[in-house]
């Protein structure tokens, strides 16, 4: 016989479950199906058209070149907020999230002061990579440091005493004896910055310039695509993006599996 | 100076140099820029109708979305953790990819839904209407409620529960006598989250809405208006308001943040 608990648990699931489909599930699965509505044909031709290309690409690019920034600057980040002490490390630490709290198209007006036409610094990079480059670590900021930090305050400082009581370099210990510790935080922070960076959309729609095989990203020529009324050809593109979210997604959930086997 | 505390101070220094750079003068800067000719102008640019009717059609938006967020995010928490089944990865997966996917698929999933020839008409209007940019705001900040619970009830576990039902407790009383309190600073912590990402949304709203001035227009749909028709200072005070929400977000958030560590 169910008790009592085993049923309401049950309803629950169906709840969720009811709450997800309507949420998530039908769009995207309306978005897949959809953007075969021309057949195949169409899909492969909207997806391999120069312009979508020459996007896809360049969202790539910057997207991985800001998830190996992330890497190392958030790691070095999470480092200093844990291991280091000095004034206004509270203030800070609890800056790091303001990328998270600002909205996007906000970040986009305060890069256009910073890197626009009236630039007090005097530097014109808008509808450049650079400007694209600077939204996207901009908004990433905080995933790796995050994601690297609580592994830091965990870490046993005795082992690294006993390395470097052997005799090794402080160069030798972070190698072998920290960096091993860190790097699943670092490459499941760096994978979830890189999903945001692939999927940005509101604080580089104003600073990247938007121009075709130039400063044009997958998200924004996307919309461009919607705005010209072909959601279609829109799509499939979309389900580009789709696809590379779930392989990012996939990645991180092996990354915690092994590092959930690794701990026992 | 030992080796050691040069390379401490060294790398301090590097990543306070890089945190100004990115943050702190662009911020900076931002509201020098906004408040340069004093508080008035300010004023003036988020008092117009336009600006006034965004505000409201932000706050009413992110009232609705946020409540549904909390609840449905709970119950979601409580049958991923609780429950026994097959396919809990699958159901994870399904929440994190509103933070993995841009906004501007998740708008146009909706607009291939419900637009013109979508798969699903109803009797009133969705796309370029309230109903699409509530479902597109519920839509990417689905999964920060349930991310906070989940932990949290994890970490508390469920003798209580299982000792309230052995004395005779229904599970809704069990719930709200001894699960609720123990959860609700981390659903107060998601709930930062989800109204500070349901004002701040852009992309899927930008999509699904038609950006229709005075009607469908959101706060950050206003700050990029003023900025493609060259109204500068209109956009740094409606984004200067944007920014106080935000702060106000930090604020909140780390105010929360003990209390949700601690249970």
């Amino acid at each position: 016989m169910r008790t009592r608990p085993a049923r309401a648990s049950a309803l629950g699931l169906g709840v969720a479950t009811l709450w997800l489909s309507v949420i998530v599930l039908i769009p995207l699965a309306a978005l897949v199906a959809r953007s075969t509505d021309g057949g195949l044909d169409t899909f492969w031709s909207a997806v391999s058209s120069r312009q979508a290309v020459a996007a896809l690409k360049l969202t790539l690019l910057t997207s991985l070149a800001v998830a190996a920034v992330n890497a190392v600057a958030g790691t070095a980040t999470a480092w200093v907020l844990v291991r280091d002490d000095f004034r206004g490390k509270a203030a800070i630490n609890a800056l790091i999230d303001l990328p998270f709290a600002l909205p996007t198209i906000v970040v986009g007006i305060i890069l256009l002061a910073l890197v626009g036409p009236t630039s007090p610094v005097g530097i014109h990079a808008v509808a450049t990579t650079w400007a694209i480059l600077l939204a996207l670590l901009f908004v990433t900021l905080p995933f790796v440091v995050r994601s690297v930090q609580p592994v830091v305050q965990e870490l046993d400082a005795e082992m690294e005493e006993a390395a470097a009581s052997l005799g090794a370099s402080a160069t030798t210990v972070f190698r072998r004896v920290v960096l091993p510790c860190l790097v699943p935080a670092i490459l499941s922070g760096a994978a979830m910055s890189f999903a945001r960076a692939v999927g940005e959309f509101g604080s580089v729609i104003l600073v990247a310039g938007n121009i075709p095989f130039h400063t044009q990203l997958a998200s924004v020529y996307i919309f461009g695509q919607v705005e010209s009324d072909d959601p279609v050809g829109a799509a499939a593109v979309a389900v580009v993006l789709l696809a590379l979210s779930l392989v990012v997604l996939l990645g991180i959930a092996l990354l915690g599996r092994r590092g959930a086997r690794h701990e026992r | 100076m030992s080796v050691d505390s040069r390379a401490r101070i060294g790398l301090r220094t590097l990543v306070l140099g890089y945190l100004a750079v990115l943050l702190l003068v662009p911020v900076g800067l931002v509201f020098y820029r906004t408040f340069e000719h004093g508080l008035t102008p300010v004023w003036q640019a988020i008092t117009t109708p336009a600006a006034v009717h965004a505000f409201w059609l932000t706050l009413e938006i992110a009232l609705i979305a946020v409540p549904l967020n909390t609840i449905f995010g709970v119950i979601t928490a409580l049958a991923l953790v609780r429950g026994r089944f097959r396919g809990k990865t699958v159901i994870n997966a399904v929440i994190t990819l509103p933070f993995a996917l841009s906004p501007v698929v998740i708008g146009l999933a909706l607009l291939l839904v419900y637009g013109r020839g979508g798969w699903i008409s109803l009797p009133f209007q969705v796309i370029f209407s309230l109903p699409g940019m509530v479902l597109a705001t519920i839509f990417v900040s689905l999964p920060f409620v349930v991310l906070e619970v989940v932990p949290v009830l994890r970490e508390i576990g469920d003798e209580q529960e299982q000792a309230a039902a052995t004395l005779g407790a229904t599970s809704w009383q069990a719930f709200w006598r001894i699960t609720l309190p123990a959860i609700r600073w981390g659903i107060a912590y998601g709930v930062v989250l989800t109204t500070a990402r349901a004002i701040g949304e852009f992309g899927a709203v930008s999509v699904v809405s038609g950006r229709i001035a005075g009607q469908t227009q959101t706060l950050t749909l206003l700050v990029e208006q003023r900025f493609q028709n060259f109204d500068l200072a209109g956009a740094y005070a409606a984004s200067a308001l944007l920014g106080v929400i935000a702060i106000a977000t930090l604020l909140a958030m780390t105010l929360l943040k003990p209390r949700k560590d601690r249970a």
